[in-house]
């Protein structure tokens, strides 16, 4: 295996599930301040890739590579560690924790044991908080509880947590499910304004959106890749058409 | 060590070690099976699990003593009647407390833990306020006595032998109402999907209910089957209950075969090591050996391999 | 723009933990005799594991049902010191072998076995009541929390420990004093551990190491580790994938529950002046953790007031009507996770506190603002285990 450019490579990526490949002999690239979407049917194992990336399942074979490091076998906070976030499919907010907490909680000092203990709560951090709350459109929020937010608004908390850690790969997995037509439009225009400087994967169904925000499209089914490439090659593929875009 | 034996008197001796281990199979089996229904469909462990047992033997030794006192014409054939009552006694009181108590708790499996185990405080006290604090036993009816000679030095007795037959046809009987009937399918709906099973017209709370009694009632069985190898006190459901969570996490939640299994592995290994050491080095080995086990395999013995 | 971080400790100000000195230090020492005071010193020491309980159950969602092993730990290695030293050769010399234990000369026993020997030294003894629980606790956390075991598994795997504790104390009795346990305890390092001075001392002594662990305890939940805590019991995936090592935390808050649990034990000990496996069994465990959940499960200071009132409840009603006790335990068992999930804490917050604000805005009128009630402490805690 080779050296390469890309800041992730996935080669060769196969995990089974008693006997149930649900992603198979699976290989693709993702380029410096690229935005990736993931799109295919359920079940083609898009969620399994991203819970293999950030180590939430381990591979049966093949390797995973982020910036030339293998990450295959890290453990999640060492992966975590490397400048991988990863923003999950439900909302998964600290609902008792108010939302500023919520952000201090993910910005990345203090993350042993001792730095815990002896964390403080300096200038520094309220204002990184309070500009990624900015940006998240949540800064008149702060005090409210997270649990008292609107569905939208918990996917950009959601967000905002990934964001205070400056990962360098950022991957969301539906990250506009559930939400109205406004908060889709805002989001996307928050997704284009985080990528500025990291690469991004997405998973998404919302065609429309995906038009919006893609760079390049990897369609999966049946744990394999069925097509790659910009949007207009992938949407006019007779095979995506045939099992997922529909005629 | 074994050399002042003979072969064959050997031979006898781990012959018998083994029907000992398989009667404490059986026992832990009836016990379990309940406590696994009940683990499976809800996630929760039923720490008043013992004391359903042991209302099952309180019912089965009340009922040896009206027959003993009104009909003993027909005391050789109590034992099933008793059995039977046991089942009702346990499975509706099990179904009280879940409408009480359990279906309030369903979010909370750690609360429910403490809250079953006031429950077991509870009845603990109640048994010793009605049957007083001494242990009471059932007197057997003959044909449940004596053994029966295998060979010259190996001999089956025959209330053991009766437990093997209970829970091999209670097993089989849960094997065949969880895979087998409509019921069955149900809660099994209901284990792996609860708002798509409600949404499909299963009713969830219902199923739920008669789950937590047929396990109650299971227990009670169980419960009546012990009167026949030791006698029953308020605390006496205390004593075995550990070994049943630890048969019933070690096998894997919902999974019937691996409760079976680990039953099987647990009593096995704890009446052979009783042959070459004190009994309770043996228990405290065992349990050392389950925790060991289950720390490399948390999951249990007997489990599905499924995206997170 | 002022952060104001919502406190996750009721009545975790400093009036709450004033008044409790205030109470523990001077209100009942001088309105109850010596014998009832040290009972209550008794009660204190499972405080010490109501209190550790808070952080690691209430706090962090892990729900052990196995204190009683750590507060064995702790007590057995001050019994042991003790043991050792009121068997000097001078007063075992009617014994077979003179020097050792009464129990292990009962046992046949003719030497003192290895793991007795260090506990000659205070010092040692001292060390091992925090030492040895500590890595036991770091022992069975490495083995289950990296193996994410957890909830009821580990509710179940933690109650089986006290369980083998029990049977090998018991069963071992040569070495450990048996079912008895370890009585007839006079004397600590030459100081008589039996007069009214001495209880005094070791009253003054539990109460002030109490607070240390509050303290302690204090500072950890209103660290961010102890937020951690919360959003862990909350979506632990997410801190997870926040780079937190998830397991690390959950050790380190149940070493240091252990550890509390171990200090209690060796107060216990001392005050009570014998330690046997009764204390360190399944049903001693769970009423620990009862303890805890009837002061608030995330309440620091109700956790010392459930083990004091919950023991005093057991005390006079065990004195009046023993039948009684058990159906009241029972029912506490229940009402408390039924009823009230945020225990005597929650009950504080909810009615007594807010009245209490209000009084003392009438008659400060010139304060700012009355305490408020962060809405999180209300809140029951649904869900709160995964």
């Amino acid at each position: 295996m080779s050296n390469t450019d890309f800041v992730l490579a996935v080669e060769g990526l196969t995990v089974s599930f008693d006997g149930f490949k649900a992603v198979n002999d699976l290989s693709f690239y993702v380029d410096e301040n690229e935005i990736r979407v993931i799109i295919g049917p359920n079940g083609a194992g898009k969620t399994t890739v991203l819970d293999l990336i950030c180590g939430r399942t381990k591979a049966t074979e093949g390797s995973i590579r982020f910036r030339n490091r293998e990450i295959t076998r890290m453990r999640e906070h060492e992966i975590v560690r490397t400048g991988i976030g990863r923003k999950f499919q439900n909302p998964s907010i600290y609902g008792d924790l108010t939302v500023f907490e919520n952000l201090e909680i993910s910005y990345p000092k203090g993350r042993s044991v001792w730095g815990a203990l002896t964390f403080k709560r300096d200038a520094e951090v309220i204002k990184r908080v309070q500009e990624v709350a900015e940006m998240i459109f949540l800064a008149d929020l702060l005090d409210k509880q997270a649990e008292l937010l609107s569905h939208g608004q918990k996917q950009w908390l959601e967000i905002g947590m990934l964001l205070i850690q400056d990962p360098e790969l950022l991957m969301l997995d539906e990250p506009v499910a559930g939400m109205s037509v406004v908060e889709r439009e805002k989001t996307a225009e928050l997704l284009r304004r985080i990528s500025q400087g990291r690469s991004v994967i997405v998973i998404e169904h919302d065609m429309q959106f995906v038009a919006r925000i893609a760079d390049k499209v990897t369609v999966l089914h049946q744990g394999k890749i069925l097509s790659e490439g910009s949007i207009d090659k992938v949407k006019n593929d007779p095979k995506v058409i045939e099992v997922y875009l529909g005629h | 060590m074994f050399a002042e034996y003979t072969t064959s008197e050997l031979l006898s001796i781990f012959a018998m070690q083994g029907v000992a281990g398989l009667i404490l199979f059986s026992v832990f089996v009836l016990m379990a099976l309940g406590l696994a229904i009940i683990f499976g469909q809800m996630g929760v462990i039923n720490m008043a699990h013992g004391e359903f047992m042991i209302l099952g033997a309180y019912v089965t030794y009340l009922t040896s003593e009206l027959f003993s006192a009104y009909l003993p014409d027909y005391f050789s054939s109590y034992f099933i009647l008793a059995m039977i009552l046991a089942f009702i006694a346990a499975g509706l009181l099990g179904a009280l407390v879940e409408w009480l108590m359990l279906r309030h708790l369903y979010q909370r499996p750690l609360d429910t833990l403490l809250a079953t185990w006031g429950l077991s405080l509870i009845l603990q006290q109640a048994y010793r306020t009605i049957f007083g604090a001494r242990e009471v036993g059932v007197t057997l009816p003959d044909w449940l006595m004596g053994s029966y000679p295998l060979t010259d030095t190996i001999e089956l007795p025959i209330n053991g032998l009766f437990v093997m037959c209970l829970a091999l046809g209670i097993s089989l009987t849960v094997g065949i109402l969880m895979y087998r009937s409509r019921w069955g399918t149900q809660v099994r709906a209901v284990v792996q999907n609860r708002p798509m099973a409600g949404a499909v017209g299963i009713n969830t709370a219902r199923v739920d209910r008669l789950t937590f009694a047929l396990g109650c009632g299971i227990a009670g069985v169980a419960g009546s089957a012990f009167t026949m190898i030791g006698s029953t006190g308020p605390t006496s459901g205390q004593l075995y209950i550990v070994d049943t969570f630890l048969v019933v996490v070690f096998g894997g939640a919902a999974s019937l075969l691996g409760t079976i299994a680990s039953a099987f592995t647990i009593s096995q290994a704890q009446s052979t090591m009783e042959f070459f050491l004190s009994g309770s080095m043996s228990k405290v080995l065992t349990l050392l050996f389950v925790v060991f086990i289950l720390m490399l395999r948390p999951q249990g013995l007997f489990s599905l391999k499924v995206r997170r | 723009m002022t952060i104001k971080p919502a406190s996750l400790l009721p009545g975790g100000n400093l009036m709450g933990y004033a008044l409790l000195a205030l109470l523990l230090l001077l209100v009942l020492p001088l309105a109850l005799d010596l014998f009832r005071l040290n009972l209550i010193g008794k009660y204190l020491t499972y405080a010490f594991v109501a209190v550790g309980l808070v952080l690691c159950w209430g706090y962090g969602g892990i729900l052990s049902l196995g204190q009683g092993v750590f507060f064995g730990l702790g007590g057995y290695a001050m019994a042991m010191f003790l043991k050792l030293e009121a068997s000097d050769p001078e007063s075992t010399k009617i014994q077979s072998t003179p020097g050792i234990p009464d129990f292990m000369d009962w046992n046949q026993l003719t030497e003192l076995p290895w793991f007795w020997q260090p506990f000659h030294s205070f010092s040692f003894t001292l060390l091992a009541i925090v030492l040895v629980p500590a890595i036991i606790a770091m022992v069975i956390g490495l083995a289950m929390f990296t193996r994410r075991v957890g909830g009821v598994y580990f509710a179940i795997i933690t109650q089986a420990l006290a369980a083998i504790l029990t049977i090998l104390i018991i069963g071992q009795q040569g070495y450990t004093g048996g079912v008895n346990g370890m009585t007839d305890l006079r004397t600590l390092m030459g100081f008589d551990i039996r007069t009214d001075g001495a209880k005094y001392l070791f009253y003054y002594l539990c109460v002030l190491l109490l607070f240390g662990c509050l303290g302690l305890a204090h500072y950890i939940s209103k660290s961010k580790l102890g937020r951690l805590l919360v959003a862990m019991r909350d979506k632990e995936d997410r801190v997870r994938f926040s780079g937190y090592d998830v397991a690390a935390f959950k050790i380190f808050v149940f070493c240091m529950a252990g550890v509390f649990s171990a200090i209690g034990g060796a107060m216990f000990t001392l005050q009570v002046g014998f330690m046997s496996p009764t204390l360190v069994g399944i049903v001693p465990s769970i009423e620990m953790v009862i303890f805890c959940a009837v002061g608030g499960r995330l309440s620091l200071i109700g956790a010392v007031y459930g083990a004091l009132l919950v023991n005093f409840a057991k005390t006079s009603f065990s004195e009046s009507f023993p039948e009684l006790w058990l159906f009241a335990m029972g029912g506490l068992f229940i009402a408390v996770v039924m009823a009230f999930p945020n225990g005597l804490a929650g009950l504080y917050n909810s009615y007594v506190a807010p009245h209490l604000a209000r009084l003392i805005a009438r008659w400060l009128p010139a304060t700012t603002e009355p305490a408020a009630v962060p809405a999180i402490e209300a809140k029951q805690p649904q869900g709160a285990q995964p």
